[in-house]
């Protein structure tokens, strides 16, 4: 069987194209294939994805409220979000984390990397490691770890300021709880983004550096002149993923919120709104809105950014 | 090819086969033979049909254990779905979702309201519940019932004590307070003695702690009858509640006292480890300090009646206290029904709770027992604090009125405390704006005010 398959398929291989013609048997069959092996990858896609988006659509379109039932409203719900005060706070409070997160993490992965791939020891391989394990920390095990961290009387900091006579921050106050979180994330994604960063290093061509230094350029330059520009998608794929994320913001401050509870209200970001919405409030309809809401603004966002960057990200 | 082509099809739909047979699966909570595989308990009998419950109670095992021993013809199949708000939260979902409810749930008076507004309890008059009526405590069964609906039978509740370190009383010098302005007068003592602890704390997520101390002073926060569901009084800026709120703030700014989140392992651990001398607790709250570790070991802990505005005329208050309710996704309600009142309404099974589950008893025949009164806790050196504290607290008790939002209500004071213990507001005003905001929601989902 195994020899007929192969067979049968090389000739294939070299003349794809007269299939678009005529449609042969082994085409067909090739094609009936291909469905074969998509099937079950499709089966869970339409099921876990699709189907709960559409049906979380469709509850968008009604209002239920406790005391008087369901009906039909078409767009109302979108229209109560994008001018619900808390919604919009919550929008202000993951832009925030955007403008101050996304850059932190990127300086370090960056920095990270480059420092990386100019040594060649065993210690590089030993702190690339070192540098990625956060990421494989579960988030939620991550941000509970930090909350002890963070805890005035489970957490070093009170032992180490001690030392020098001085208190200890308070990391789960209101004033500095926005510092604790953009550390929480920074520390968990920022290897990932230096493993991204890294592996485009690594597909540079050494014969380029060799040519710069040839030319007379320092290591310093090689950096900042050559290794960052050519690796300008990766890095555009990064950012885009730090976006995203932080648009949805909910685990690290959801968890933390067990210890900070007045810091962190239930709606602090618009995916703790909407989770605390459907599950604490019952308002599964209104939910699914702000959900939708959140959904047309990380696409809108990402797709401003993508549009800005399509030089350097290849897409033009 | 062909043999292959079909086998490939056949993984493809057996693997779909699994996976809805897997997410089916945990939907499936009707009480049927098929839920035994999930019980957390044994199932004595396996011909009798079984009710599914949910419960967070300590040794709650052992109460089901009682319970599938004594009953040949209903066995209990028990999963704790977790404590409060985590068990609320998966109920709430399978109310919307139509299925994987339990037939019967543990659920604390405070949110009866919250659940029944959802059609999602069962009236449980229909199924003798009256007949049952005198076994248990008069204010705990007000708060099961609504009108002449019951939508669930007492377990357990919450009278109010406080309960001290006599060791840190006695290096302070200070006598135990009966008012709230000896109280205050203790908290200024144990200060100026140096000794590092504050009187107590005062949790901006209190949530029900809270609304019990505004209700010692007359607050009453809500008026709400299932019988007029769409109709709620909202009054939680009465001048009741702006007292006590404007007395614990003074107590905050005079850093009297601590304002730590509650139910935190930081929390946790400062209640016994001596950084508080008082611990405003319920009746359940002696169980609760006993589980805790990192304790002081020479801590000499006491009980003492919690103090009173105007000694002359004491008024005694509620925190916590639960019940078992039928849901509407029972299959057979009236067996849900019988195993609702026959868990801990027989005295095998309530002292079980007593005694390993540190419950306060709302089921009187062991509520009013001489054994219940004289019983003596080693943890508070042979006090009997149900003779001294408890039992006359809950005998005080007359019930209490929640919202149909009780989760919302309580979530916007811990907003509203947070600011103001933060200083950005003064206790009035953090009332009035509470007001404002629960005045707002209500109306948003559709209630006329009153």
């Amino acid at each position: 069987m195994a020899t007929t398959t192969a067979l049968s398929s090389a000739p294939q291989a070299k003349t794809p194209a007269p299939a678009k013609h005529r449609p042969d048997k082994n085409y067909r069959r090739r094609q009936r294939w291909g469905w074969v092996f998509v099937a079950p990858f499709a089966a869970i896609f339409l099921t876990f994805l699709i189907l709960p988006l559409v049906y979380a659509f469709r509850m968008s379109l009604f209002t239920s409220t406790l005391a008087t039932g369901t009906k039909f409203v078409g767009a109302d719900n979108y229209l109560k979000a994008f001018s619900d005060p808390i919604f919009l706070q919550g929008l202000a409070t993951v832009a925030k984390f955007a403008l101050i997160m996304i850059p932190a993490q990127m300086l370090i992965a960056l920095l990270a990397a480059l420092v990386l791939d100019n040594l060649a020891t065993w210690a590089s391989k030993f702190s690339r490691l070192m540098i990625f394990v956060p990421y494989a920390v579960p988030v939620v095990i991550g941000a509970l770890m930090w909350g002890f961290l963070y805890s005035p009387r489970f957490g070093p900091a009170g032992s180490i300021f001690g030392i020098f006579g001085l208190a200890a921050p308070e990391f789960l106050a209101q004033d500095s709880i926005f510092g604790s979180l953009v550390n929480i994330v920074t520390w968990q994604w920022a290897g990932y983004y230096m493993i991204i960063i890294y592996a485009a290093l690594r597909g540079i061509d050494p014969g380029i550096y060799e040519a710069a230094v040839l030319d007379g350029a320092s290591d310093r330059q090689i950096a900042w002149r050559i290794k960052v520009p050519m690796i300008s998608s990766s890095l555009v794929m990064v950012v885009i993923f730090a976006l995203i994320g932080t648009l949805q913001f909910f685990t690290e401050p959801q968890v933390l919120r067990g210890v900070a509870q007045g810091a962190i209200p239930t709606s602090y970001t618009p995916n703790m709104y909407a989770f605390s919405l459907a599950f604490s409030y019952s308002q599964f309809n209104y939910a699914s809105a702000i959900s939708f809401a959140l959904g047309i603004v990380v696409f809108v966002f990402s797709f401003l950014f993508l549009f800005l960057t399509r030089k350097q990200s290849g897409l033009k | 090819m062909k043999a292959k082509f079909l086998a490939s099809a056949g993984i493809v739909a057996a693997t779909a086969v699994v996976l809805t047979g897997c997410s089916g699966g945990n939907g499936s909570g009707g009480g049927g033979d098929s839920a035994a595989a999930s019980c957390t308990n044994t199932i004595v009998n396996a011909e009798a049909p079984q009710v599914t419950v949910w419960a967070w109670y300590p040794a709650f095992n052992d109460v089901v254990d009682n319970f599938n021993n004594s009953n040949s013809d209903v066995q209990i199949c028990w999963t704790n779905a977790g404590q409060g708000n985590d068990e609320y939260t998966k109920f709430s979902t399978s109310i919307e979702s139509g299925s994987g409810a339990p037939d019967v749930i543990q659920l604390e008076s405070e949110v009866l309201a919250s659940f029944t507004i959802r059609d999602a309890l069962v009236d449980l008059t229909e199924f003798g519940a009256n007949d049952v009526k005198d076994q248990y405590a008069e204010g705990a069964w007000e708060d099961a019932s609504s009108g002449e609906a019951v939508y669930a039978i007492p377990v357990d509740g919450g009278p109010m004590g406080m309960l001290y370190r006599q060791d840190i009383f006695d290096a302070a010098g200070i006598k135990v307070p009966t008012t709230w302005k000896e109280f205050e007068a203790a908290a200024q003592k144990l200060k100026e003695s140096g000794n590092g602890a504050v009187i107590a704390d005062f949790p901006t997520n209190g949530r029900a702690f809270n609304q019990a101390l505004f209700a010692q002073a007359g607050s009453v926060p809500f008026e709400y009858d299932s019988v007029n569901p769409q109709e709620i009084g909202i009054k939680v800026n009465d001048q009741g509640a702006k007292d006590v709120l404007e007395y614990w703030d003074g107590l905050v700014k005079k850093g009297l006292v601590a304002t730590d989140d509650a139910f935190t392992a930081d929390y946790n651990t400062k209640l016994v480890d001596g950084s508080y001398a008082v611990y405003l607790a319920a009746a359940w709250g002696p169980g609760y300090l006993q589980g805790l570790s990192d304790a002081d070991p020479d801590a000499v802990w006491r009980a003492a009646p919690l103090p009173q505005w105007d000694a002359a005329k004491p008024v005694h208050v509620n925190w916590g206290g639960s019940t078992f309710a039928v849901t509407k996704q029972a299959k057979d309600k009236k067996l849900a029904a019988k195993v609702a009142m026959g868990i801990f309404g027989n005295k095998e099974g309530m002292n079980l709770g007593v005694d390993k589950g540190a419950l306060f008893p709302s089921y009187a025949p062991v509520l009013d027992s001489k054994e219940f009164a004289n019983k003596k806790y080693e943890f508070f050196g042979g006090q009997q604090i149900n003779k001294d504290v408890f039992l006359k607290a809950a005998a005080g008790y007359q019930g209490a009125t929640f919202s149909p939002f009780q989760n919302y209500a309580y979530d916007q004071l811990t907003v509203q405390l947070y600011s103001m213990v933060q200083g950005e507001k003064d206790a009035g005003k953090a009332l009035d704006d509470l007001q404002a905001s629960l005045e707002q929601y209500a109306t948003e989902q559709g209630f006329t005010l009153k």
